[in-house]
């Protein structure tokens, strides 16, 4: 279909409109805009407050005016806040907290994932009886507030001596993340052509061969869509941390909130905002280095691969 | 000794009879084609042999051992998908070698085998590259490739070349069917496509409903069909139905059409006794029909044919007979007679007498 059937003569061009219509900045563009603006503020000016406060000396904040940039800047407070404030009689700062974090974060992150991985494997390609129904059971339990699950929690650890363990928290976050991992693995594999999952059969794939070999490898979208959305959620958590932790095990948002628990004497705001901000950094570069695989893996999980 | 062999199949899904006490023998090195409408359990049949399908009841052989509960890797066969169904993370090569790396075959074995493979379906320009930069022919290629691998005596087809345009499916057909002449393996081909079926097979067992209607070689298929399913399923532009009555005078009989012309039906061998005055239909192919009259052939038809359909080599009429539709071939040079009442001759050996029920007379 290269060569034209008869060579003729191009067609003189007429007057008017010609190839693809300009792109216009109309009101409909300018009201988007105003809409973003608008939201980008609305969120990042709280921020700014924090991280502005942070570097500012206690006298500059008693001065008042939170939006001022500060004048004499330094960054003392946050020196503190991570290794040298005190909470109750521990004035260790906030760092045994962090690496309190990351020491559950790893494990809790690492099996509640693979877990959820195998479980949405074992759903969707292996059809065992029942399976509709646990999976219906299994859903259900990611509606359900876990605040209903803590007594009936708290009294079986503490009759397995595993109560105040950081084994009961990381299992604790292993067995509330696998609803939800499960849906987003059972998902991602529906869309996987069957065809794939006999080939392997046939090829003599058993139950943990073909999911090693084959759909771990295939998983690599949803398990960062995964990876963010636990690290996230872990990180974040407060309610399990407090109650099954026990002190050797606070996480950084517990010691964050003992630390920013309202003492006698003048509350150090600049120490309390680092603090504050550091806790939160996790889950905020996580989103910044992933943002855009984020995207990309539920764009993938919706498109049929 | 048969290669494979079907015993008293039975296949349910919860209410749903799918298969219901199937019989199936093949021999060694035969190539067969299960060929029928979707739905109809062929790919049933087919998964059920590879083993990836639980059955109800019944019993699988392959080469004289009794697979019915082994594992599919165990049953000594290759698959073929329609989805070609190649690895996506995995070269041409990591998909050959895939099965065998798991098997823990050695090393140099697997190199050995992998080579032979893409030797034998021109693979080796391919083996570094990933699917995706395939093109659909290379892709069933590379996926007729690891059936190849794994050196099983039986390898089965899921309707491999559906998903392929039509030029790929002819090459790709032609190159199966010197595959199994080269091979000498059973090969069992499940497909809609009659052409294939008609093309490839040794014998095509054609199904309907989960039953096999008739098991036979594809000549015996197109020309004996054993029952109005079967001659309407097998063949395009489809076999012309017209409706009449067996009348018995003597020794001949004759096969009266609705609109009251009477074709003599000496020289149609019977497979059943008829009765006088026994209703019945007659199929026709349409290049069984003719405009001309040539030697013992019947008293002619009247037909009035409206449309033409030049295909190339030949071209299609399609009118009516006694009021029901009919379509003959004629050839390309030949003139037609479009429009005008005109007579179609039939040679009555070839065609085919059904009783009510819809079996071969």
């Amino acid at each position: 279909m290269t060569a034209p059937i008869h060579s003729i003569a191009s067609t003189p061009i007429g007057e008017g409109p010609t190839g693809s219509a300009p792109k216009r900045f109309g009101p409909a563009r300018l009201g988007i805009y105003a809409f973003l603006v608008i939201s980008a503020l609305f969120f990042l000016l709280p921020l700014y407050v924090m991280v502005v406060t942070s570097v500012k000396p206690m006298a500059e904040i008693r001065a008042g005016g939170i939006f001022a940039l500060p004048m004499d800047m330094t960054f003392e407070p946050w020196v503190k806040a991570w290794s040298s404030a005190c909470t109750g009689l521990d004035c260790r700062g906030i760092s045994p907290g962090f690496w309190n974090s990351v020491q559950i974060l790893i494990p809790s992150v690492f099996l509640s994932i693979f877990v959820g991985a195998l479980t949405g494997y074992a759903l969707s390609f292996w059809r065992v009886r029942g399976a509709n129904l646990l999976f219906a059971v299994l859903l259900m339990g990611a509606f359900l507030p876990y605040q209903v699950f803590i007594y009936p929690l708290v009294r079986i650890y503490s009759a397995t001596g595993m109560f105040s363990t950081i084994y009961a928290l990381v299992l604790t976050h292993v067995i509330f993340g696998l609803p939800v991992m499960t849906l987003l693995f059972r998902n991602y594999y529906a869309g996987i052509p069957i065809d794939l999952f006999k080939a392997a059969r046939v090829d003599g794939g058993r139950f943990f061969s073909i999911f090693f070999r084959l759909m771990l490898p295939m998983s690599v979208p949803m398990l960062v869509v995964a990876v963010i959305l636990q690290v996230t959620g872990i990180w974040n958590d407060f309610i399990m941390g407090l109650t099954f932790g026990g002190l050797a095990n606070r996480p950084m948002t517990v010691q964050l909130t003992n630390l920013v628990a309202p003492t006698e004497g003048e509350i150090a705001y600049n120490v309390n905002m680092a603090a504050t901000i550091m806790t939160a950094a996790v889950p905020l570069v996580v989103y910044f280095i992933s943002g855009r695989w984020f995207v990309r893996g539920i764009a993938a999980g919706a498109v049929k691969g | 000794m048969s290669s494979v062999s079907i015993r008293n199949l039975k296949i349910t899904f919860g209410a749903l009879n799918v298969l219901e006490t199937l019989n199936l023998e093949i021999a060694e090195g035969e190539f067969i084609v299960l060929l029928g409408p979707s739905g109809c359990g062929k790919s049933t049949l087919l998964n059920a042999i590879a083993g990836l399908l639980d059955i109800t009841d019944g019993q699988i052989w392959i080469n004289g051992r009794n697979v019915t509960w082994s594992e599919p890797h165990d049953r000594g066969i290759g698959m073929v998908f329609q989805s070609y169904a190649l690895y996506p993370r995995l070269t041409v090569e990591g998909n050959l070698s895939f099965g065998l790396k798991m098997a823990g075959t050695p090393k140099a074995e697997i190199a050995r085998r992998v080579a032979d493979a893409a030797r034998i379906l021109q693979l080796e320009p391919l083996l570094k590259r990933q699917p995706a930069q395939l093109s659909g022919g290379q892709r069933q290629r590379v996926a007729i490739g690891r059936a190849l691998v794994r050196d099983a005596n039986v390898l089965l087809f899921d309707e491999p070349l559906s998903n392929l345009d039509a030029k790929l499916r002819t090459e790709l057909r032609v190159e199966i069917k010197r595959l199994h002449k080269s091979l000498g393996s059973t090969m069992i081909f499940v497909t809609h496509d009659q052409v294939e079926a008609l093309t490839l097979a040794d014998r095509v067992a054609v199904m309907h409903n989960g039953v096999i209607q008739q098991f036979a070689t594809p000549k015996e298929i197109y020309q004996r069909p054993i029952n109005r399913f079967v001659a309407s399923f097998v063949g395009s532009p489809q076999m012309n139905f017209l409706t009449g009555t067996i009348h018995r005078r003597d020794e001949a009989s004759l096969f009266r059409l609705t609109d009251g012309t009477e074709i003599d039906l000496t020289g149609y061998q019977f497979r059943l006794p008829v009765e006088d005055r026994q209703p019945a239909t007659l199929g026709i192919r349409p290049e069984q029909a003719q405009l001309q009259p040539s030697s013992n052939h019947a008293a002619p038809l009247k037909a009035l044919f409206t449309i033409e359909e030049p295909m190339g080599p030949d071209t299609l009429l399609w009118g009516t007979v006694a009021g029901e539709t009919f379509s003959i071939r004629i050839s390309a040079d030949q003139v037609a007679v479009i429009g005008e009442e005109c007579q179609v001759h039939v040679n009555i050996a070839h065609t085919s007498l059904f009783d009510e029920a819809g079996e071969r007379l």
